[in-house]
């Protein structure tokens, strides 16, 4: 499963379990967004056990695209599985800001952000 | 009479930087013209950190571009589409704080709503509200958000917000949305 396109890339790796989110994801609102939410819930639904979402590589997401994140996290939540992993990076400096408000809607999601470079 | 909300400085302290881009009404549709909300934001922040040292350039384009960012796509989005009135962003530079400053036409209609939520948000505790928002979201199928990225700037890059209502043309509504943002929180 994988969405290619000239800004952004989102690919799932089922045998590490884990989507990578690449480049900057500035889409319109929840419909245009659908699709990313699709591959979400895609490889969640694969992974019984844990799931990574890597963002070290995803350098903006808009307000919408968070929203998306969000109810991504909410839903996995209200189903208790599987456990999340969020990869961020601290040379990405809203990924220190933002990634941090996912685990006041899961306190259980685990967030790592790794050294710059 | 104008309506102010939250924090809305009308006597903009004289700076030495500033930028202000002005688009012109368009029958384009915005989803057409979508990527322009993005490039716009991008040069914002481009241009305004060659006024920053080194250490500081990465964290003053990324909060330039989220926050420049969002300020375009809500003037595009609620932008009166049956009125000619341009939507422009400024963004001016002070020692201490920048000042985002963006004007559009507002539907009558949804002035109403926004105030409403204006209300509300300037009367909440924002971190409350922004769980709130999110949990609400969550729960409606295809919610389409508003306020977050409001919410964002104030809760991630502690913004202080404000808007101003006023009459324009015999018909319309004009809206100001101001964002400072210190030059600590970066």
């Amino acid at each position: 499963m994988e969405i290619l396109a000239e800004e952004y890339q989102i690919q799932y790796d089922a045998a590490s379990g884990t989507v990578h989110c690449q480049g900057s994801l500035r889409l319109a609102g929840t419909e245009e967004y659908a699709p990313v939410a699709q591959l979400l819930i895609d490889a969640a639904g694969q992974q019984p056990e844990t799931m990574k979402l890597d963002l070290r590589q995803l350098q903006f997401l808009n307000s919408s695209g968070i929203n998306m994140l969000s109810k991504f996290i909410v839903r996995v939540r209200q189903q208790g599985k599987p456990q999340i992993t969020v990869l961020g990076s601290k040379g990405i400096p809203w990924q220190g800001k933002s990634l941090k408000n996912l685990q006041r809607l899961m306190p259980s999601l685990v967030l790592e952000l790794e050294e710059e470079g | 009479m104008p309506q102010i909300f939250g924090e809305y400085r009308e006597d903009l302290p004289k700076g030495n930087e500033y930028l202000i881009l002005r688009f012109s009404p368009t029958s384009v549709p915005l989803k057409e013209r979508w990527r322009n909300n993005g490039l716009s934001a991008n040069f914002m922040a481009d241009y305004m950190a060659t006024f920053f040292p080194g250490e500081s350039v990465i964290p003053v384009k990324s909060a330039v571009s989220f926050i420049a960012n969002e300020l375009i796509e809500n003037a595009m989005k609620y932008s009166d589409q049956s009125s000619d009135f341009p939507v422009t962003i400024a963004l001016y530079l002070y020692r201490d704080k920048l000042i985002f400053l963006t004007n559009n036409s507002i539907a009558k209609p949804q002035v109403e709503t926004f105030q409403n939520f204006l209300k509300e948000l300037t009367e909440s505790d924002p971190a409350e509200l922004w769980l709130q928002h999110l949990e609400q979201n969550a729960a409606e199928e295809d919610s389409n958000q508003s306020g977050l990225g409001f919410l964002s700037m104030i809760n991630d890059y502690q913004a202080e917000l404000g808007w101003k209502f006023e009459d324009a043309d015999p018909n319309g509504v004009a809206v100001s949305t101001m964002v400072q943002l210190r030059s600590e929180s970066l």
